[in-house]
């Protein structure tokens, strides 16, 4: 079985949880003998998982007659989608495969048919709000872009932004790309805003690569991860006939509460409304499919994330040797994490625990904020803000913490808690989070009953047993946590979809 | 003949209150009274009850033919006397009939047989004298909390005057024997052993209105014919269970009580049968032959062991900081707060701490008060943590390293 998986960032290159549950993913279904075809704006060649092909969609070329450097005006003649050999299916390997972008395979490739000539930049990440991004683009060069399009073909970027007006444009894109066997009679049509256009335009622009390729790749399903891809993976359905699967990994109303971006919510409708199957990563996250987006039961499914198993990091386990306990929060600064909550279950322990350290590691529009809040509180003597950590610091900060909490106010998952447990850290948990419901030995809270998220912490500071039964329990339990019975349970999704 | 031996437990422990780390030192009051008596009520209403005037109607209508033992943890009776004493006055009127036996056991449904003897003791002689209290007659049989059983506890019993002592007719106890007869546990000269016959007990406890069971529904005569089949020179088939079982655990609809209204009829129209109680059986019938029970057994889970209660460190420790401080309550004479500190002795706190969650947890979580069986350790943690501040023990041996 093969599937068009179809994301925004694959390791290493990742700017948050969804390169990483990709890989999982992959990993999982490769368990299952399912074979991935992985489409992400840009792939940069070392992204790796067995049995899986990254493609960028920058990789997918479309043959040009003039080829032009980087940042000149590019121009399309001849819209035939080709692909690099280098990148092609090999079903002799399995994992070697994927090799496909080692730096010598891509120098080989590029002087001969793959011709860079759509370059879908990475600008898109899975977190970036429409606002963030026009922030990158302001930064960033302009890429004017001019195709050759079949007549009667999709407009380059539809033009009503609601739901409708994208499946509209959608399906005039599938349309095109089933069409594309007659290029000659292509007409030239130019890119009117290039790379200067919106976060919008880079999602009709992936989906417009995808659609072609779609058209000429095999595969049994296609499977898209979260809002971005929408419009590309129902282009690719529909352009391919294959049925499609929607990832909720995380919703518009988990990231900004209520007040969403109508524009995001649009297509996260058209994904989850069009979808044969939506695939949710919580039961929590399925619910709120259900109410926002009235999507039946009958095709939600739920397959919970797991942890990448990694070695045992012993090097981190050395502990401190003047020890007074640490707290720890580390995530993004932000409303949907709650670190208010923090700060205040922080003020009532240190009333009767005053040698307990609170540590706020992480960066986000709150931050400011909470310092000033943390000051408010009387805290200045017991928090301390780290500000963004990254790879290995990551994994310092949690193994000197005593004790780890995430009081998210809304989480679809939240896989942070499982790595704290695989390096025996104790963890609190807000109730409301996808994660939750797949951990026994962890304690749970709701979000805004400080009171007891304050109960608890004492509770693992001053009860040996129970700190060490979330630990050694805690430990096993993410072990048992593996992606390869989570891809099991997508080939299931997947083959109820099958003719 | 073969006695048929209807057994039913009745407990109800003191539940506590979410009692927090900023509660210690500020307030001792534990218990959550509203919850317990929210859910006394509604148990009385549903089972003690309809299921009592029934079991009264059958004594009468049977003239003496029909019989059956209770035992009733001190905890409930106390819930009883407290919440609903016009339910606890048919218990008493069950009891002057004399068709019915009342065993003892220990006053707080304890786990103290196998940590405190001396406290294990204490509480048996409370619940004999309040049986004997409230129904006029005292106890000449026993069964341990959660029909726990060894060969130690056996003799305890022993030494204790009683004469037979109820335990599960576990397939690891019995290997190749029949529970269907009298046995005498190792190292005891008078006391024997009644064993539960589980597979019947369970065709009427758990399984009676389960819709995907073969022998769905299950009608009094077909129970009859079952124990019809068995062999003729059966002593005594023990079907001990939760008096919940009717009206709660299988509610009103299932027909639970309708089975149960024509089951002795239906039992006494063969001759072979008779029913009666568990002292009835240690008279009448000589143990076939000694049981060894070397390690303490009980009624609970698959595993019929110990680990429904003691099993997670955390658990054992809150097992073992309960009975640290037993020796300081005694000593301040303080019967307020001996009765206090007895009602964390009861099992029921450990057991919300289990965390066998793929095969029984499911069970577990159906009675427990609390989310996560780490709130409950939390919980019973904090109350000590407070009656150890009123005692002046200090909490060290807990503290973090």
């Amino acid at each position: 079985m093969r599937v068009l998986m179809l994301g925004w960032e694959f390791p290493p290159h990742i700017s948050g949880g969804l390169g990483t549950a990709c890989q999982g993913i992959c990993e999982g279904l490769a368990a299952s003998e399912v074979e991935v075809l992985f489409v992400v704006p840009k792939a940069f060649g070392d992204e790796w998982a067995p049995r899986t092909r990254v493609v960028g969609a920058n990789q997918v070329g479309w043959n040009e007659e003039a080829s032009v450097g980087p940042k000149s005006r590019t121009s399309v003649r001849r819209a035939q989608l080709q692909l690099d050999p280098q990148v092609g299916w090999n079903h002799a390997l399995g994992a070697e495969v994927l090799a496909t972008g080692a730096p010598a395979a891509r120098e080989h490739a590029q002087p001969t048919s793959f011709v860079h000539s759509y370059q879908i930049d990475s600008p898109l990440r899975p977190y970036l709000t429409a606002r963030e991004y026009s922030t990158w683009v302001g930064e960033a060069d302009g890429h004017p872009v001019e195709v050759d399009l079949p007549p009667g073909s999709a407009p380059p970027f539809p033009q009503q932004r609601d739901t409708a007006g994208w499946l509209e444009w959608t399906e005039a894109l599938a349309e095109e790309a089933r069409l594309q066997a007659a290029p000659s009679t292509w007409v030239h049509h130019e890119f009117a805003g290039g790379y200067g256009g919106d976060l919008f335009d880079e999602v009709a622009r992936y989906a417009r690569v995808v659609a072609h390729l779609a058209a000429q790749e095999s595969f049994d399903v296609v499977h898209g991860h979260d809002w971005m891809t929408a419009p590309a993976a129902i282009a690719a359905a529909r352009a391919a006939g294959k049925p499609l699967v929607m990832h909720a990994h995380a919703l518009e109303r988990d990231r900004s509460g209520t007040a969403g971006d109508v524009r995001v919510q649009a297509l996260e409708r058209l994904g989850l409304v069009h979808a044969d199957r939506v695939v949710c990563v919580s039961h929590y996250t399925a619910n709120i499919v259900h109410h926002d987006y009235g999507v039946p039961r009958s095709r939600l499914r739920v397959v919970h994330n797991a942890v990448t198993q990694k070695e045992q990091r012993a090097e981190w386990h050395t502990r401190r040797l003047v020890k007074d306990p640490i707290v720890l929060f580390l995530g993004r600064v932000t409303m949907q994490k709650g670190p208010e909550y923090f700060l205040e279950a922080a003020a009532l322990v240190v009333k009767i625990r005053p040698d307990v350290t609170f540590v706020l590691s992480g960066s986000g529009d709150m931050l400011p904020r909470m310092i000033e809040y943390s000051a408010k509180l009387g805290l200045a003597r017991h928090v301390h803000f780290t500000g963004f950590l990254r790879g290995k610091d990551v994994e310092r900060m949690y193994s000197m913490a005593d004790l780890y909490v995430m009081p998210s106010v809304s989480e679809p998952f939240g896989i942070a808690p499982l790595e704290a447990m695989a390096l025996d850290v104790p963890v609190i948990l807000s109730s409301q989070s996808g994660v939750s419901e797949v951990v026994t030995h962890a304690l749970k809270v709701d979000f805004w009953d400080t009171r007891e998220l304050a109960n608890k912490i004492l509770a693992v500071l001053e009860y040996a047993p129970l700190r060490d039964d979330l630990i050694q329990s805690g430990r096993e339990e993410v072990r048992r946590m593996r992606w390869e019975a989570r891809g099991s349970l997508l080939r299931r999704v997947y083959e109820e979809l099958m003719p | 003949m073969t006695a048929i031996v209807f057994y039913f437990q009745i407990h109800q422990p003191w539940r506590l209150r979410r009692y927090t780390f900023f509660d210690i030192g500020k307030h001792s009051d534990y218990f959550d009274d509203a919850e317990n008596e929210r859910i006394l009520r509604r148990v009385a209403d549903k089972c003690y009850r309809p299921m009592t005037l029934l079991l009264e109607e059958l004594v009468e209508q049977h003239q003496g033919a029909f019989r059956c033992a209770f035992s009733i943890s001190g905890c409930a009776l106390q819930q009883l006397e407290q919440w609903a004493p016009e339910t606890l006055e048919i218990f008493q009127r069950l009891a002057k009939t004399g068709c019915v036996e009342f065993l003892a056991e220990t006053s707080h449904h304890s786990l103290s047989a196998l940590i405190d003897p001396e406290e294990f003791r204490a509480q048996v002689r409370n619940q004999h004298e309040r049986i004997q209290r409230l129904f006029g007659r005292a106890p000449t049989a026993f069964r341990n909390t959660e029909l726990i059983t060894s060969n130690a506890i056996a003799r305890e019993a022993e030494d204790m005057g009683y004469r037979a002592i109820l335990a599960e007719g576990a397939d690891h106890i019995l290997d190749w024997r029949s529970p269907h007869y009298v046995y005498r546990p190792e190292g005891c000269d008078r006391i024997v052993t009644l064993l539960r016959s589980y597979r019947l007990s369970d065709d009427i406890a758990f399984r009676f209105s389960n819709k995907a069971w073969a022998s769905w529904p299950l009608s009094s005569e077909t129970f009859r014919d079952w124990l019809g089949a068995l062999p003729e020179k059966d002593d005594f088939v023990g079907l001990f269970m939760d008096y919940e079982t009717f009206g709660e655990h299988q509610w009103t609809e299932t027909g639970i009580f309708e089975f149960m209204r024509h089951l002795p009829g239906a039992v006494l129209s063969d001759p072979r049968f008779r029913f009666a109680t568990p002292s009835q059986v240690a008279a009448d019938c000589d143990p076939v032959a000694r049981l060894d029970l070397p390690n303490p057994f009980s009624w609970a889970d698959a595993e019929r062991d110990l680990t429904a209660w003691l099993d997670n460190a955390m658990q054992r420790s809150a097992h073992q900081a309960v009975y640290e401080l037993a020796e300081a309550v005694k000593a301040t004479g303080d019967s307020d707060l001996l009765e206090t500190w007895r009602r964390l002795t009861t099992s029921d706190h450990f057991y919300y701490m289990c965390v066998k969650f793929f095969s029984d947890g499911d069970v577990h979580k159906y009675f427990s008060p609390y989310a996560t069986p780490h709130d409950a350790y939390i919980t019973l943690m904090n109350v000590l943590g407070d009656l150890r501040r009123r005692l002046g023990v200090p909490l060290e041996s807990l503290l973090m390293p």
